[in-house]
Order: C-alpha cells, then structure tokens, then sequence
C-alpha cells in the first residue's frame, strides 16, 4: 500500500451534493477513485452519480464499508464535519476546505485525543489539494493528469506549486509514489512531520520532496525528524524568499512572526538537517533529478 | 484583522479587565470636554492607528490641562504617523483617544497567541512591561514565563495564579492580576482573536491593576460569527489596495519593486515571487487569484494591478489544475478587451491544455511576452525592465 490510499481505498464524499461536492466526486470518479457514495444530511436514502447518499457518516460506514472520506463542506461546518468523520471510524479524512476558523483546527485535534493511536483518524488538510497516488487513487481536487506514476513521494502546503513541482518532475521523466498536499493554514490536521514518517516506511517510495513556505515550525520539526531517523534523501524548496515579515501572504499560516520561519532561515536549518535544497522553484525537478541519480 | 486600542480596551473591560477612563474624540472641540468629563488634572492623548510603537512617532501626547488636551488632539488629528510597523508611508490619524494619566509603580507584559508547535493557546507574561516582546525575548528572555491553555476547559484560575506569582506580584494583588489574565483569555477564546495583548498591564501608584495599552487581532476565517468584532474594521488604517483586493475576494500584499504580479494559488505566488528576485527584479505585490484563476477574477487583478502606479511589468503566472489554460487564455482575452494594460506582459501558462491557452493567446490582438517556465517568466519581465 502507498502512503494513506490505495486502488480499492473506500471513499465517501462529505457534502456529497453540493456543487463543490459533486464537481470533485466526478473528476475523482473519473480518475478511477473507489467512491462508494456520500453524505448530506437530510438527503439520505437518495442516489447522486449512481450512489448512495447517507444522512451521516456512520450510516455510510456501516453500509459502504468507507475508510476514507473527502470534505466538501462549508468552513462554517468544517470542523463539525471532521468530528463526525472522526467518530464514525474513518481513517483518513481530507478537509479541502479554505476558511476554517484557527479555534475550531484546534477544537478537532484536541477532540481526535480521545481516540488511541490505531483508532485515531488521520486529517489531511484543511485548504489543501488533497491526496493522489498516480495511477490508483485520488481524494482531492488536483489534476490527476500532471502526476506520473512513480517512487518519489511529494508534500505540500500549497496546491499549485505542488502540481507545478509534479509537473517539472513529469517532463523530466520522473514519477510519483504519493502527493499529499497538507494545507497553507496555522494549524492542520497532519503536519509534515507526521506525512514524512510515512514516506520513510513505505516500500513504494525512495525519496520525498518536501515543499514548504514561510511561517510556522513544521518544515523544520520534519527536518530534525529526517535527520534523525531517516535513510530515504530528503528534497526540499521553501517558499516566500522576498515575503515581508509579519504579513499574511494569502494561506492564513505564511507569516513569519519568530525567529526560524523566515524562508532563509528554514532553509539554513534544512540544510543542515541533510535535506537538499532546490535553489528556486524553477528547479525542483532537476534537483529531485540529481539526488535520485547518487542513490 | 486588527482593531484600534480603544477599541480593545472596551472589549477587555466587558471581560472584567480594568482600564483607566478615557473616551473617543474626532475633533479638537469636543476633546477639552472629554477631558473634563473624564476628569483629573492629568491626561494622554493617543493617536488611533493599527501600529505599536506610536510614542517614538509622537502619537502619544502627554497633557496638564483641557486646553492642551485639544491643541493636542488638534496636532495629531488628520497627521500620518509614521512607525517601525507602518511602513515609510504611515497611517492617517482619524480618531484620538483621551485617557487619564497613570502614575505607574510597575510595567509588565501580558499576551495571548496560538502556539503552532503545540497547536494550543500560549499565555505569555513577563515583568519586563514596556518593551515589546521581540525585545523582550532578545534582552531578557528569562523574565518571560509561559502558561499553555487546555482549550477543552478554557483558562483555568490556577495559571492565572501561577502567572501572578511568577511575576513576582505581591500578595494583596494577586487575585486582581490573576482576573485580569482570566479576561483575557476569556476574550481570546471567545470572539476568535488571534492576538491579545496588553503591553504595558501596569500597578499604579494606587494599587490598581491597569490594562495601560492593547492590541487585539482577529482571524478573518471566524468574522462570519463575529459580526460585533467585524463591525470594529477601520478600512482608513489599511492600503487602498489591499482593500480592494479583500472586498472582491483576492489575497494581495502591497510591496515595493515594480514588477506586478497575477498569480494563481499562494505558494505559486511566493515562488513566482522569489524568482523574480533571484531574476534580479522586484515584486510590486503579491497576488493570488485562488487556485480557480476564473475569468471574473483575472479581470479584477487587472483592474487592481493597473491601480498600482510603480507597476512598469505585469507577470502572469497561471498553473491551470482543475481549470484548463484555454479557458484561463480566453479569460485574459476578455479582460483586456475590458481594461487598457499600458505597461508589457509576461504571461506565462501551464498544466491543463497549455498549447490551445498559448494558441488562443498568440491568435489574439493582445501584445505580450510568451513564457514557458517560472524562470523564463521572471528573466523575461526583468529583460522587459531594462530595455
């Protein structure tokens, strides 16, 4: 299995018949993602796109068998819709949503303690891309189109300049274990830490590109993480060289408010963590290129 | 979002946070009888801007009688202030705030943030009042103590009395202090605030304990439940620009150089960004048009890029993800038909049908500088600048 989906994962959409909802579940239907249905509350019983809609999500657990799930909810509900995800025994859920409230982020990941470590579901977002192993399965919204199957796995805060690295890596004839894109907010379900441990234990994936940005410690508590219990080489780019300090640059977690998470800094420490750096966004492929060749 | 001080104190006082008297003026006239409602032989006027450090920039004007009080308010009304937090341009003084002189006996810091390596509330508190907390941390990072919120239960009076006493607070002043960070923390929690902070919290002469300066700041993802706390935005205290930007649903940031910028997606931004830097140019802003790139909004990043004057380039840097680069092309056709560009433009597209976008754009009037990568587009706009 790839890092957190795989051909049969069993998927089911929250706020399955909104426009957003229902735009995204084809284009993952058409990908080849396993959607076994949805859940809108109060359109349960229905069918939407030849599948079952459900009223909660432990009723599409129990009749579907669903293990991941796919947010297309409103922010103002977002956090409600985790929890729920949460307790119905999903184990990987991935919040696409942009606006959450930084309260509620932390509401959820204080609630998600109750559950103990194997039981406890994996968030992925918010205000994310979304989840794709090239070739089987896609929870999320990016083009399935730009990722060639491969070995090397990708984490990133930002969508675009996630499929912008996929894409350099693609025509340089490189592919793609897995791109897990974990959000541009303060606080996220899954930090890049958390992501990378995955990445080192899996057997389908031999070096991870990791593309961060200005603001917050996750690049570098990944870094010190690498460095002290990875053997897979480790790529990185920081975004927001030319940022100002103390300004919010669009994702509501870029801004620099202490020492170490300017992009320069992030980068001095990477460095000496082992992590190659990519010296501008226009290279990220190639460097991925040049390390895969020494291993 | 920020707010103004008074309007933070008014907040912290309805959490139990006591404030010294003072009250809001917008002309010279009605400030000499604030001052004498308000009361005392001694008063501060305080220039209203979204800045700290607005002593050092002459915002805060200490006065012995009323008539002072309005030749103060009269100098400081309608003058630009410029601080180490406002930028060369500064901030426009629209409202003044008249308070009563404190006879200080002790200054110390109190503030509240979201502590992102452990996701929870961090209480901040140090005896070093008065300076702000970058300086704090570098000059006396051991008088800073720390308390972290469990926010399933809130504050608990404990912390607030661990806090109290590790400031070294006397005794009989101890439940008043512990109160008075209880309020705050309460306020963070419950209108959604990114910040508080009350720098300095002073003990009088008197013995009182008094919220002397905040500042509060709010996540723009929480304004749709907090329309009280939305009400309090003051669109003089931010760029035009940017205000533009925000009402039609576009991230911006003002900056200095002159190469503008239209983005899709933050992180793309930033890259597009640092490579026009490392091309040996500068960004006049950054500019994000969401991950969608829709016609609707390329039309209004033209609209709000040609507002910008230093603009000499305009950069075009589209991943087309889930939208095609076709449809981004057409959209930049319309756009232009609507908005005259008079500065050259770099476009670069790429990702889904790249070659019918780059197509469409070739076969269409519009006059422009194809690209192909990220750094190609950033050579190219600052190869345009030179010419």
């Amino acid at each position: 299995m790839t890092v957190l989906i795989d051909k049969s994962t069993k998927i089911i959409i929250q706020g399955f018949t909104g426009k957003m909802g229902t735009f995204h579940a084809e284009e993952m239907i058409k990908y080849g993602s396993n959607v076994v249905g949805g859940v809108t509350p109060g359109k349960g019983g229905q069918k939407h796109l030849d599948r079952p809609v459900f009223n909660t999500v432990k009723d599409a657990v129990k009749n579907t068998g669903a293990t991941s799930s796919v947010l297309f909810v409103p922010p103002a509900f977002a956090a409600d819709s985790a929890m729920e995800a949460a307790d119905a025994g999903i184990k990987t859920c991935v919040a696409i949503v942009d606006g959450i409230p930084s309260h509620d982020m932390i509401k959820i990941k204080r609630y998600m303690r109750r559950y103990s470590k194997n039981e406890k579901m994996t968030l992925v977002g918010p205000n994310c891309a979304g989840i794709i192993s090239p070739g089987k399965s896609m929870l999320g919204i990016m083009p399935g189109h730009i990722y060639k199957e491969g070995r090397v796995g990708i984490i990133s805060r930002s969508g675009t300049l996630g499929y912008e690295a996929a894409q350099q890596m693609k025509d340089l004839n490189i592919g793609v274990s897995t791109s897990v894109g974990i959000g541009g907010d303060p606080i996220n379900g899954s930090s890049f830490r958390d992501i990378i441990e995955k990445f080192e234990m899996d057997d389908e994936t031999d070096a991870i590109l990791m593309i961060g940005e200005i603001g917050g410690p996750q690049e570098v508590a990944a870094g010190e993480f690498a460095k002290e219990n990875m053997k897979k080489p480790v790529i990185g780019y920081i975004a927001g060289l030319t940022a100002p300090k103390g300004r919010v640059m669009g994702h509501a977690g870029a801004i620099v408010s202490a020492y170490g998470e300017s992009a320069i800094e992030k980068v001095e420490i990477l460095k000496e963590c082992g992590v190659t750096i990519s010296k501008n966004p226009s290279v990220m492929g190639e460097t991925v290129k040049s390390v895969l060749e020494k291993i | 979002m920020d707010i103004h001080e008074y309007q933070a104190k008014e907040i912290l006082a309805s959490f139990g946070v006591t404030i010294p008297r003072g009250g809001i003026v917008y002309s010279p006239e009605t400030a000499e009888n604030k001052a004498r409602e308000i009361g005392g032989s001694k008063w501060v006027v305080k220039a209203q801007i979204h800045s700290g450090a607005r002593g050092k920039a002459g915002g805060i004007i200490l006065c012995n009688s009323p008539l002072k009080v309005a030749q103060a308010t009269d100098k400081l009304l309608g003058k630009k202030l410029v601080t180490n937090q406002t930028g060369p341009e500064g901030k426009i003084v629209n409202r003044i705030y008249i308070e009563e002189a404190t006879d200080i006996e002790k200054e110390l810091y109190l503030g509240l943030v979201f502590d992102r390596s452990s996701e929870s509330i961090m209480v901040v508190a140090s005896t070093e009042g008065g300076m702000s907390v970058e300086e704090i941390s570098k000059d006396k990072p051991e008088s800073i103590i720390r308390s972290k919120i469990e926010v399933a239960v809130g504050i608990q009076s404990f912390q607030a009395r661990e806090l109290a006493f590790g400031l070294g607070i006397e005794p009989e002043l101890i439940s008043r202090v512990s109160d008075t960070i209880v309020g705050c923390a309460k306020a963070f929690s419950e209108l959604d605030a990114t910040m508080v902070e009350v720098n300095p919290l002073v003990i009088s002469k008197q013995k009182q304990i008094l919220a002397l300066d905040c500042k509060m700041s709010f996540d723009n993802n929480a304004m749709f439940r907090r329309n009280k706390v939305s009400e309090l935005r003051d669109k003089t205290q931010e760029d035009d620009k940017e205000v533009f930007a925000s009402d039609r649903g576009l991230n911006y940031v003002s900056l200095d150089g002159n190469i503008g910028n239209i983005i899709n997606g933050a992180g793309l931004a930033m890259a597009s960004m640092d490579m026009i830097k490392l091309a040996g140019g500068q960004p006049a802003n950054f500019l994000d048009v969401g991950g969608g790139a829709t016609p609707e909004k390329i039309v209004k990043a033209f609209k709000l890029i040609t507002m910008d004057e230093k603009v000499k380039v305009i950069l075009i840097n589209i991943f087309a993800g889930i939208n095609r680069c076709d449809w981004v092309a057409e959209g930049i056709v319309q756009a232009l038909k609507k908005i005259e560009i008079k500065v050259p433009l770099v476009i670069r597209l790429a990702g889904t049908n790249v070659d019918k976008g780059n197509k469409i754009l070739r076969e269409s009037k519009i006059k422009y500088i194809e690209a192909n990568t990220l750094e190609d587009a950033a050579n190219k706009a600052v190869a345009v600048l030179k010419k």
